[in-house]
């Protein structure tokens, strides 16, 4: 292939910048990305329009779920609060054909794809373990067994670059899953096959428990990519014009025949890892309080209120297709939802085993006695 | 360093639970005076037995995930960072290969590593390391390079836990030779079990179901310790425990299916039939004379375990019966196993678990009407 306008792969190119790229300051203001070692233009006015709705439409699916596990509605719900704006950028960034390989923490980006928001909860409110149809908008499964889904994200790319097809895959994972194995194969398999693979690394400071500090000792986890031969880059993670200058670019690189980078994106797990987690154990509230003034929502309204992008009537109408959505979750989790035993058996193999059939039969007959004395 | 002197637990002595019986604890343990027995989960007992471990032995070291100032995510760690310093418990980098291959390391330069495996599950990729390495060391080097090392793994259901956090990941061990594998059911087992896996010159993989740990039991935890002390050449490895008397017919069951096969010997009183109950503890090395003496008498056995069936701990345990006691059964040993199926979403566990009904309805059915 003669890519032309793909830049050879300098140690410049593979190196992330000093600081990670901001394009809108904490207190909503342009600050133009001028340290980071490309010059990304400011995303186009109604795109970031488009996306400070889904981020607001995020932090409330966000909200929502974790108040129907207080409600023992669902099982457990990993939030990305505080987060909302790496989630909507890893959907935001791809088109329509490219595929998302998610992790437990990536509902909101799941839901951005378009997967209706209550199958995508099916596995935590704990009635099948996915919900939704991964082909009906390329999106994987969410992994729960960590840097997993990396692997799978480079193998959909390699096929698809094996069959032509103009695919990008973008695989998220977390800072602590970066120190997995199958972290470090994923990356060197995609640049080793040069794949259409954007691995997007959100670190949020936590493992559960272990701060960043005793993952790694890295200059920065982007620093990662040059071991691989990639370009790296990190990104101010609560500034979704940074995300979509800097996915959209190494997307862009990926769809060009330009092939794998990696993208680490600064953030902050606001709360704890799950609703079975007590951060306090681990961490401090001042640690946690310094962190709110940098939220995602707060800094990017704020831009578009200065630029008289965002009138009241606009946010009004945001504020109540985020209701809609959080409606929809509660009626669909609120709602019994009916399992049928015999499902066990029936998707194990593409036909059931003589024993399965066996074990199916005895189910169904307890179930009947069951059913009869009751 | 002190010696079995401190206790750090919080157990809560205002808590109070029928004594146990003898199948759950050892004989000195339960000739104590209730007294001096206090209510002990089957977590802290862990703790406590970590902790007495690491006082008694500075080679001990615990790592793993979570496991420092969080105290683990099912607390099993809790307090020991604090008491015993950075050094003895400590978190790693999030990988389990990376944790049990420096275990090895550890292990090889004179120290016993205890790591803990967060859940089931995740301990897949450490794979590599506990069969290529962990289980085949001593082997390799014709008993030159031991390794005594503790992989501790939160296993097992019936908590209502998403996928990935319920897997019954025994046969994978027991079927890899150079592994030590055991499976404790009551609080008292899981404090000498663990002293005894920890004082072991083998590795052993230690199961811990998960739904047992917050259950409460009356201990004496000083006789423990002394049990512990006086009998450690007599240790639990290897060794079953009659968990209830009976006599038309045995139960065998081992880990989270323990307290199952008990609520079913229970329920089969209450109609009038007798069962015993085995609590197998120790899956490799396997006592089979505990085990085929008891079904010798009762001649009729069940086999109870969560794991799916098929080519089983369970599967193991029937042959083993059967080819050894054979004249003395009066039906074939049967099996209540988990399906053949992947874990099910906890809506659908239930559907899933061995449960008593389930297990009367095997009972039911070993051919009485032949008498
Ligand atoms: C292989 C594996 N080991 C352990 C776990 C248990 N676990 C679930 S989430 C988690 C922490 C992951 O941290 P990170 O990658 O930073 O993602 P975050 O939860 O912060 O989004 C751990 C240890 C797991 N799911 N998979
Ligand atoms: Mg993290």
């Amino acid at each position: 292939m003669n890519q032309l306008s793909i830049p050879v792969l300098t140690d410049e190119l593979m190196l992330p910048s000093l600081q990670p790229v901001r394009l809108i300051d904490e207190t909503g203001t342009a600050a133009a990305g001028r340290t980071s070692k490309e010059n990304y233009p400011l995303p186009e006015e109604q795109t970031l329009l488009r996306g400070y709705a889904q981020l607001v439409t995020g932090r409330r699916v966000n909200d929502q779920a974790s108040a129907l596990v207080r409600q023992g509605r669902m099982a457990v719900y990993p939030s990305s609060h505080g987060q909302e704006a790496c989630q909507v950028a890893a959907a935001m960034c791809l088109a329509d054909g490219d595929w998302l390989f998610p992790t437990y923490r990536d509902t909101v980006a799941v839901m951005a794809r378009g997967v209706d928001p209550v199958q995508v909860m099916e596995l935590l409110r704990g009635s099948w373990h996915s919900g939704y149809d991964p082909y009906e908008h390329n999106v994987a499964t969410q992994s729960t067994p960590l840097a997993t889904q990396l692997l799978h994200a480079v193998g959909v790319a390699h096929a698809a670059k094996l069959r032509g097809q103009d695919t990008v895959v973008l695989a998220l994972c977390g800072d602590g899953a970066s120190s997995e194995g199958d972290f470090h194969e994923a990356l060197n398999f995609a640049a080793v096959f040069h794949l259409p693979v954007v691995f997007f690394v959100q670190n949020n400071e936590y493992a559960i428990s272990v701060p960043l500090s005793q993952q790694s000792v890295a200059p920065s986890l982007a620093h990662k990519a040059i071991g691989y031969g990639m370009p790296g880059e990190r990104v101010d993670g609560n500034d979704l014009a940074a995300l979509l200058a800097v996915l959209g670019n190494v997307v862009q690189r990926a769809r060009g025949g330009g092939g794998p980078s990696l993208v680490e994106a600064h953030t902050y797990r606001m709360q704890s890892h799950t609703n079975a987690d007590d951060a306090s154990r681990y961490r401090t509230e001042d640690e946690v309080r310094a962190w709110e003034p940098r939220d995602p929502l707060l800094r990017l309204r704020s831009y578009l209120l200065a630029a008289n992008l965002l009138t009241d009537a606009e946010e009004g109408r945001i504020a109540a297709d985020a209701e809609a959505v959080a409606t929809v979750l509660r009626d669909g989790l609120n709602a019994e939802v009916t399992v049928d035993p015999q499902d066990l058996f029936r998707f194990v193999y593409s036909t059931p085993t003589p024993q399965l059939i066996e074990q199916a039969q005895l189910l169904a007959e307890e179930l009947s006695r069951e059913g009869a004395t009751s | 360093m002190t010696t079995l002197s401190a206790s750090p637990t919080a157990a809560d002595p205002s808590v109070q639970t029928p004594p146990v019986t003898a199948a759950q604890a050892p004989a000195a343990a339960a000739g104590a005076a209730a007294a001096q027995q206090q209510s002990l989960t089957f977590a802290k007992a862990l703790t406590l037995a970590m902790a007495d471990s690491m006082a008694a032995d500075d080679t001990v070291v615990i790592f793993g995930e979570d496991v420092g100032v969080l105290g683990g995510v099912f607390r099993i760690t809790d307090g020991l960072t604090k008491r015993f310093g950075r050094e003895r418990c400590f978190d790693t980098p999030l990988a389990e290969s990376g944790i049990v291959g420096m275990a090895v390391g550890m292990a090889m330069n004179g120290m016993k590593p205890v790591v803990e495996m967060q859940f089931d599950a995740f301990a897949y990729p450490a794979f590599e390391q506990v069969v290529s390495h962990v289980a085949k060391m001593a082997n390799r080097t014709k008993g030159k390079v031991r390794l005594p090392m503790v992989i501790r793994i939160p296993y097992a259901g019936g908590i209502g836990g998403v996928e990935h956090h319920c897997d019954s990941s025994e046969a994978y061990y027991v079927h890899t030779p150079g592994l030590t594998v055991l499976a404790p059911s009551t609080a008292a087992d899981a404090y000498l079990m663990l002293r005894d896996a920890i004082s072991s010159p083998d590795p052993v993989v230690f199961l811990e179901p998960k739904k047992l740990y917050f259950a409460r039991e009356n201990v004496d935890i000083d006789a423990l310790r002394a049990a512990f002390e006086s009998t450690a050449a007599a240790t639990s490895i290897g060794r079953a425990v009659i968990a209830r008397e009976g006599t038309d017919a045995t139960l065998i069951a081992y880990g989270p299916s323990v307290p199952t096969a008990l609520a079913a010997a229970d329920a089969a009183a209450a109609e009038g039939r007798s069962l015993q109950v085995i609590d197998v503890r120790s899956l490799v090395p396997f006592d089979d004379e505990t085990v085929c003496s008891a079904v010798r008498r009762t001649g009729r056995a069940v086999v109870i375990a969560e794991a799916p069936g098929f080519a089983s701990v369970a599967a193991e345990i029937v042959a083993r019966v059967q080819e050894r006691c054979f004249h003395s059964l009066a039906a074939p040993l049967r099996r209540v196993t988990g399906f053949d199926i992947p874990y099910p979403a906890p809506k659908l566990e239930q559907h899933y678990l061995p449960g008593v009904d389930r297990i009367l309805d095997v009972v039911d059915e070993l051919q009485w009407e032949d008498q």
